[in-house]
């Protein structure tokens, strides 16, 4: 956590959001192992908030082959962009693992499109529905696009955010099917929507314990 | 009679919004907390407790090992496991071993309705 912007969020914002991601998260693999008709495995998402440039130089040191990534924007009180993103090795092993039987390559390949987009608009807006109702507000999701690329693309697409913008980084990894399928969800916001994620986490603090938060407290 | 329930959530948050909860439903129960398998394996150890709710998914051993275990040092606890990942697996495995599948977040009516129960087994086992 250590790249994290200072000041940004307090150790407890930074709890309740990695446990609204968490439930997200859950209640997508949920949802997938009825896609899949097979148990999810999950594990403990990591959350962390960096910088554009710490992000993409993160997501690049880490993943050094091409990546691909299911993309959505939304809208309302915070708006921003969310990508589930993989290694472009492992794409075809996800549609593997949601398609079950032994279908032939030239099958998979035509499907990969779209298991792909179908999976990151599961996981997707599990995660961001639920942060959605958690905080009472709504958010209105484009439909997923499928992307090939690197990090730096996928953190510059365009119109570029207008003040400076964070990356909310959840690395994640997620088993179906004996298949090891690792893979990142990134939300991207401007500080304007940070700053009132940030608000809304608070009140949201508040909601759950009944105790109200001091926002100078207890930095990370 | 009060009793002591033992919370183990890696979130600080759900661990605060459980204590709330229990103070909504019997102000009068004291409660442990852990953050952590490691941290609820020495609290069960040497700190008596009656009832127990552990999160699903955590660092290390996930809720259902620690139910386990926990069981194993101190049968017939009423355990109750809490996620938001309700998938047939994972609810049949906490029923399997004796426990209770509870959705996250946790609301005050679930946890309610499990510590009527436990309280219920509780007493039972005493009479």
């Amino acid at each position: 956590m250590s790249a994290m912007p200072p000041d940004l969020l307090s150790e407890l914002q930074l709890d309740a959001l990695t446990e609204l991601v968490n439930i997200g998260v859950s209640r997508a693999a949920a949802s997938l192992r009825e896609m899949v008709g097979a148990q999810v495995h999950l594990s403990v998402p990591m959350v962390s908030l960096e910088t554009r440039g710490r992000a993409i130089a993160i997501l690049s040191e880490r993943e050094a082959s091409n990546l691909v990534a299911v993309h959505q924007v939304f809208e309302g009180d915070i708006a921003g962009r969310a990508l589930l993103i993989f290694p472009e090795t492992k794409s075809l092993e996800l549609v593997r693992a949601i398609t079950g039987g032994d279908l032939p390559l030239e099958d998979i390949i035509e499907l990969e499109q779209e298991a792909l987009a179908e999976t990151g608009n599961i996981l997707l807006n599990s995660c961001l529905a639920t942060i959605a109702n958690m905080l009472h507000r709504s958010l209105k999701m484009s439909l997923p696009e499928v992307l090939r690329g690197n990090a730096a693309t996928f953190f510059s697409l365009a119109p570029p955010p207008e003040a400076g913008d964070f990356v909310m980084f959840l690395f994640i990894n997620f088993a179906v099917r004996e298949r090891d399928i690792s893979g990142y969800i990134a939300m991207i916001m401007d500080l304007p929507s940070l700053t009132a994620l940030v608000h809304l986490l608070d009140e949201f603090i508040e909601r759950a314990t009944g105790d109200a938060v001091s926002s100078g407290d207890d930095r990370a | 009679m009060p009793y002591t329930l033992l919370i183990v959530d890696d979130s600080k948050l759900a661990r605060m919004a459980a204590a709330k909860a229990l103070k909504n439903l019997y102000s009068d129960w004291e409660r442990v907390e852990a953050a952590n398998g490691d941290e609820a394996i020495s609290l069960v150890r040497e700190t008596p407790f009656d009832i127990a709710v552990l999160d699903f998914n955590m660092p290390g051993r996930d809720g259902l090992q620690l139910a386990a275990e926990i069981l194993a040092l101190r049968p017939s606890t009423p355990l109750a496991i809490v996620s938001a990942n309700h998938q047939a697996e994972i609810v049949a495995q906490a029923k399997g071993i004796g426990a209770e599948f509870l959705t996250k977040p946790l609301n005050e009516q679930a946890l309610g309705a499990f510590l009527e129960g436990a309280v219920r087994r509780l007493e039972q086992a005493k009479a």
